[in-house]
């Protein structure tokens, strides 16, 4: 099992209402797209599974535990098999990529190997691979304020795919990257998921993305679940109704015109360029 | 993307080894210069003094005759900062007043005394790192042995010391402020007569400046304090001379009660410092 | 015009009162020190006063005497630092718990150590290491370190709590430890300005190192205090300007590496 929410709501600090009834469950291996509009809680949802935040009502089981039952010890042993692709990777100015990447590893690594790859970069081949899958490899050694925001995602996805989760929560992992390269990370996390069983759900801002790579769109509106359907049963009405536009136009990656429906695509590990 | 070009190294390696080499190779002597040695700390010697000592300090002395002495102490430590301050002040004026560029005139252009000023005004620089870049600690140590233990060797100190700080930041302020005034009072050669040096000084600089000049007065009255404590451990008088005293004597019970009265007292100053300072904002 | 001065009598209404409280505290105190004009003025003791300053030139400058006090010298810059490394490791270890990072508690019972580290001033400290540790620099270097302690745990508290929390949060998401979360996520982001600190109080600590050697914690300090108490004026003067010239070298050294540190950080 990936995960099981049971309805389940959450209430931030300031009152406001994020997450209200949602239920939802994922079988190991499955992938989703989490779509809706800017503040509809696909944020809060992926927090919620990533153990960030506690909920208010419900239930949450996250890899075969609730991880608010658990000891300290094990439920720091529960955040290494769960990966997150922060929408803004926040990675400190003046640390260079490969340490970011390397860092994913932090929870599984003994101490003493984490502080001596301060003093050198305890696997360099590791972090190269994973780069060179986006293509970024060229950036190993550069500092992170050197590099643009779609450079900054990739190397935040990079870093989750170094640490090999057996969940991967992706928070608009590609809103800065242009159609080509956004496609060439889904791909990436796609061919993770599909490669090694690993459960993924990824909240897309671009329905396209989603049509166009996820078996499975759940549609997320003011913190209700509004549809959970495959991308052949999505219709234009569904959308106009989730983004709850008449006029304008879906929001797609590039700003392209949607069209529907969407073939799944086959993918291919890319084949790392370093050794 | 051409995989021959990808680095299998770090190539920031060598840097770092080398600053971390370098670091070893000077902190290595100065450990030794600095005999550091943890272990001394625990010698059977040492921790015997340092714990009676210590022991010592439980209950701190309360007695009457004690806490009458260290009411004394107190007034002479806060009299000392006080006078201190006051000479000082008078030895930073003038020195400050000749310091001021915006002031000369023989700097507007060239001049028969612009040499002169040059000099002048060097000379008074040297004065002023001489007067601050010796510490107080040591004139207090020189003075008291010229006049003997007591509070004027710390009298004396500060206003050496803390004339040259002042003189030099007096300075400071006058000139980062608006000198125009100044500028424009020494310049006017028609009627009115070109205004004098004080004049320009008074009516020209010091109006814009006071606010600052008086904060920064008061701040270092605050150091002034803690700087007379300290200047008693080398005879000065105040508490620093009554703490040397009982940490001479081993008395735990009174460096006890000393160290609690000068915490005191240094917040209080910290208190009146930040209030004056705020009456003046 | 007429009302402008009227304003201004004023408010100097305020101002005088002030003035002539300040001058009655100025008055009252130098009243109460036992230093009368007769005393610190009068043309004999001025006389003694003469003769003993004169008595400091000129400085003894013979090789053997300049070497002992350049080598007392460099004693200082050691004590210097490595109290200050001392105190930056201290810093960094009390910075934690000081800047909230456990709860309310630890906070301020770090908060309060700090402080108390910082009051008691670096010539106490070593007056009292002197006891503890025994004559000589290492004594100077407890004492430094001990009190920069208290000042460099409270800036670099203040540091940790303007930073940015969430590199670190992110690294509790993978399952990090929290000290390792501190180390990749936290540190890099705050490293040059605890850095520019830490030199700030350097600075500082090589005047301060000149003089802790007054009560035995060796380096210039305890030499002057030696030959001043043989009454080798000539000595002692060797020593004063060597404090001097240290002033001066650390106060030029400090302006360029400022500027140097500016200019790798714009
Ligand atoms: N830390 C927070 N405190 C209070 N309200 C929050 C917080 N985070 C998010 N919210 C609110 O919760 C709602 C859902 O936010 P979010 O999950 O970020 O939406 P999305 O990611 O879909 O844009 C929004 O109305 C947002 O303003
Ligand atoms: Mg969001």
């Amino acid at each position: 099992m990936g995960f099981r929410l049971q309805r389940l709501g959450l209430v931030h600090a300031n009152g406001l209402r994020a997450l209200a009834g949602v239920t939802l469950a994922a079988r190991r291996g499955e992938r989703i797209a989490v779509i809706g509009p800017s503040g509809a809680g696909k944020t809060t949802l992926l927090r919620l599974l990533g153990t960030a935040v506690r909920p208010s009502e419900g239930r949450v089981e996250v890899l075969e535990s609730n991880p608010w039952q658990l000891s300290g010890g094990a439920l720091r042993r529960l955040r290494t098999r769960i990966g997150t692709v922060h929408q803004a990777p926040p990675l400190p100015a003046r640390q260079r990529v490969i340490t970011a990447v390397l860092a994913g590893r932090l929870g599984t690594w003994p101490w003493w190997k984490s502080l001596l790859s301060l003093a050198y970069p305890a696997d360099i081949a590791g972090a190269c691979a994973q780069l060179a899958r986006l293509d970024l490899a060229d950036r190993l050694f550069d500092r992170c304020d050197r590099l643009s925001g779609g450079q900054l995602q990739r190397v935040g996805i990079a870093r989750v795919l170094y640490q090999q989760p057996e969940l991967i929560l992706a928070d608009e992992p590609v809103s800065a990257m242009d159609p080509a390269l956004a496609d060439l990370a889904i791909q990436q996390l796609i061919a993770e998921a599909t490669g090694r069983g690993v459960t993924l759900i990824a909240s897309l801002h671009a329905v396209d993305l989603a049509l166009r790579w996820f078996p499975r769109i759940v549609g997320l509106r003011a913190g209700e679940v509004a549809f959970d359907l495959p991308p052949v049963r999505i219709t234009d009405a569904l959308l106009r109704d989730l983004y709850a536009s008449e006029s304008a136009t879906l929001p797609t990656q590039g700003g392209e015109p949607l069209r529907l429906p969407q073939p799944g695509a086959e993918v291919a590990v890319r084949r790392p360029a370093c050794q | 993307m051409n995989p021959q070009s990808l680095p299998d190294r770090d190539p920031d390696a060598l840097r770092r080894a080398t600053l971390l080499l370098a670091g070893m190779l000077v902190l290595w002597p100065l450990l030794v210069v600095s005999q550091f040695r943890p272990a001394a700390l625990f010698e059977p010697g040492n921790l015997a003094a340092m714990g009676h000592f210590l022991k010592g300090f439980l209950p701190p002395e309360v007695s009457v005759g004690f806490l009458g002495l260290l009411v004394k102490a107190m007034l002479e430590t806060l009299a000392i900062a006080t006078a201190g301050v006051t000479l000082a002040l008078l030895v930073a004026a003038p020195l400050a007043f000749a310091m001021t560029h915006s002031l000369s005139v023989s700097r507007i252009g060239p001049g028969p005394g612009r040499l002169r000023g040059e000099v002048l005004r060097g000379a008074v620089r040297l004065l002023l790192v001489v007067l601050r870049g010796i510490p107080e600690l040591v004139w207090a140590l020189v003075f008291v042995r010229a006049l003997g233990l007591g509070p004027a060797a710390g009298v004396l100190a500060l206003a050496i010391t803390y004339g040259g700080m002042l003189g030099k930041v007096y300075a400071e302020i006058l000139e980062s402020g608006d000198t125009r005034p100044a500028r424009a009072l020494r310049q006017k050669r028609r009627s009115p007569p070109r205004s004098g040096r004080v004049a320009a000084l008074l009516y020209g600089l010091v109006p814009g400046a006071v606010q600052e000049l008086v904060s920064y007065t008061i701040y270092r009255w605050e150091c002034a304090i803690r700087a007379s404590v300290v200047m008693g451990f080398v005879g000065a008088g105040g508490l620093g001379q009554l703490m040397d005293q009982a940490m001479k004597m081993l008395n735990g019970g009174e460096a006890a009660t000393i160290l609690i009265v000068f915490l005191l007292l240094v917040l209080l100053a910290d208190a009146i410092s930040a209030w004056l300072r705020r009456q003046l904002a | 015009m007429q009302n402008d001065e009227a304003k201004a009598l004023q408010l100097c209404f305020s101002c005088v009162i002030t003035l002539v409280i300040a001058a009655a505290v100025v008055i009252a105190s130098f009243a109460y020190l036992p230093l009368g004009p007769g005393r610190l003025f009068s043309r004999e003791a001025g006389g003694e006063m003469l003769e003993f300053f004169l008595s400091f030139f000129p400085p003894d400058l013979s090789a053997g005497h300049v070497r002992k006090t350049a080598w007392a010298a460099v004693e200082t810059l050691a004590v210097s630092a490595v109290g200050t490394l001392l105190a930056a490791v201290g810093g960094l270890l009390l910075c934690l718990p000081a800047s909230g990072r456990y709860g309310w508690a630890p906070r301020a019972l770090a908060r309060g150590l700090l402080n108390l580290l910082r009051s008691v001033p670096e010539l106490v400290w070593a007056a009292l290491m002197v006891l503890a540790a025994g004559l000589g620099p290492f004594a100077g270097v407890l004492a430094l370190g001990l009190h920069t302690t208290g000042v460099l745990g409270r800036l670099f508290a203040e540091a940790l709590e303007n930073t940015p929390k969430e590199p670190a949060a992110a690294l509790l998401g993978v399952g990090a430890s929290p000290a390792l979360a501190f180390v990749y996520g936290t540190l890099p982001g705050v490293a040059p300005q605890l850095l520019a600190y830490t030199l700030y109080r350097w600075e500082m600590n090589i005047r301060m190192a000149a003089i802790l050697g007054f009560v035995g914690a060796g380096g210039l300090g305890q030499m002057l205090y030696y030959e001043l108490s043989l009454f080798h004026q000539a000595q002692a003067a060797t020593v004063i300007g060597a404090m001097l010239l240290l002033s001066v070298a650390v106060d030029a050294a400090s302006a360029v590496a400022r500027r140097g540190l500016a200019r790798a950080y714009a």
